[in-house]
């Protein structure tokens, strides 16, 4: 091999090279397809869990949605505020600040109070577990089954079953409604943030078959109802219920309930610390 | 294999005989990266068919037509991996345009394919066997196939293996590593078959 051979070598491949450079610059000119500037923008805010929480299809799909002005600025759950304030400076629009939710699991019938219907041992899956005798593996029927679907769902850390009942981390919980959809039990729900004291019991049986099959199920006895100087707690089907709308959360009511179903989720966890 | 094998011979080898996956040990990376779900195994196997014949025909054409010519032959692999690593760009700009779904349903995989070994080691090997241009883009297309075949297989034994009741220890890439080897032990019936 002598010299030209090299220079040969290298005029090919560096011709070759030049060729199929141009070809593709000339393909990418063809082929070009227009990315909107908003939408990569508005993707560069989210939080990129893809937890659907907005109900789009991923963050993509919502981001999409936001540049082309069909999707409100603030529905990132997982965002939060921070996001849509973000989002809302790329659209031009001012934000309306979603207010911050957490999932709540209103059962608190651990396996020390929540008289058991049999022992389970099959699949670790709620699902499954319903379809065994009854439609619970404690002999309330409304209770958390505690095997972890919602657990599995979560996304964020912050669903975990502590003595056989699903818990909630408020400070990690983004509200995406991942929980609350694979309940069986539909159990899950969506409150505000701010709302502290909250109902831990769905129970609608009578007082005295509550009283044998947990000891903490809301039996109904309106003493609640009857004290809450903000009138904000109704009584109905056996069960108490809070109007977040009205609640003042003074405590009153989680003071004077004989079950201990009403509390404070936040107050018992700073005392501990 | 040698240049006069029919198309038949070529078809048979490259689907099953000597199937790229199991029995050549090609492309073992996407094989494993992109077979924990059939649909997304078979647009791989889709895109790695329509790469693999386009650049055996393309190659060949620069290996007769310009590497041969100027006795360049060992130029070859760089050539090719040329070729190759444009073509990927190209269908991906393609179907960036013309098939969104698709583009955004193969995602990181697309541009995968550049490192795919199976498809530099179907153009060499329509070198080292003489093929003639028919030949290397029915050994392309078919070795896709084989491709296809062992992806959509692999995904489907998967999907089933998810649910099985295995030790801890083999989760993810274990248990995958040990359905491929078993995949391969039932290709190994076709060794015997000699039409090559």
């Amino acid at each position: 091999m002598n010299f030209t051979n090299i220079l040969i070598a290298i005029a090919v491949l560096g011709a070759m090279g030049a060729i199929f450079g141009a070809a593709l610059a000339f393909a990418a000119k063809i082929f070009y397809v227009e990315v909107d500037e908003k939408e990569a923008a508005v993707r560069e805010c989210l939080a990129g869990a893809n937890c659907g929480g907005c109900g789009f299809p991923g963050c993509d799909g919502y981001a999409k949605a936001v540049a082309a002005g069909t999707a409100p600025t603030n529905a990132c759950v997982a965002g939060g505020p921070e996001a849509a304030a973000k989002i809302a400076e790329i659209m031009g629009v001012s934000a309306g600040m979603g207010e911050k939710m957490v999932a709540h699991v209103p059962c608190s019938g651990c396996s020390d109070v929540a008289v058991p219907r049999f022992n389970y041992n099959g699949p670790q899956d709620c699902q499954a577990a319903m379809l065994f005798g009854g439609k619970s593996n404690k002999e309330c029927t409304y209770a958390c089954i505690g095997l972890g679907n919602c657990t599995r769902a979560c996304k964020f850390d912050a669903m975990h079953i502590v003595n056989g009942v699903a818990k909630v981390d408020r400070d990690k919980c983004v509200a995406c409604g991942a929980c609350r959809d694979v309940c069986p039990k539909k159990l899950i729900e969506m409150v505000p943030y701010k709302q502290t004291i909250l109902q831990g019991c769905r129970n609608q049986d009578k007082g005295a078959v509550t009283r044998k099959i947990c000891d903490v199920g809301c039996i109904g006895c309106m003493k609640c109802q009857r004290e809450c100087p903000a009138d904000a707690i109704k009584v109905e089907n056996g069960l108490a219920k809070i109007d977040y709308s009205k609640c003042v959360q003074c405590g009153h009511c989680a003071d004077i309930c004989p079950r201990g179903i009403l509390k404070d989720q936040v107050m018992p966890l700073k005392k501990a610390e | 294999m040698s240049a006069n094998a029919t198309i038949i011979e070529i078809v048979l080898s490259a689907i099953l005989i000597n199937n790229f996956i199991f029995s050549q040990f090609l492309g073992c990376c996407p094989f494993l990266g992109c077979s924990s779900k059939l649909d997304t195994a078979a647009g791989m196997g889709l895109a790695v068919i329509f790469v693999m014949g386009l650049a055996s025909a393309i190659c060949w054409i620069v290996n007769e037509y310009i590497l041969i010519p100027l006795h360049l032959d060992f130029l070859q692999t760089i050539a090719y991996i040329l070729v190759i690593a444009v073509l990927v760009q190209f269908v991906e700009m393609f179907l960036k345009k013309s098939v969104p779904s698709l583009y955004s349903a193969l995602g990181i995989y697309l541009p995968l394919i550049t490192t795919n070994c199976a498809v530099l080691g179907v153009v060499l090997l329509n070198t080292q066997y003489n093929f003639n241009f028919l030949q290397s883009v029915v050994y392309g297309v078919t070795g896709g196939m084989g491709f296809m075949l062992a992806i959509c297989l692999m995904a489907s034994v998967r999907e089933k293996v998810a649910f099985a009741d295995y030790p801890e220890s083999f989760e993810g890439f274990p248990v995958a590593l040990v359905t491929a080897g078993l995949i391969a032990l039932a290709f190994m019936g076709f060794s015997g078959m000699k039409i090559v």
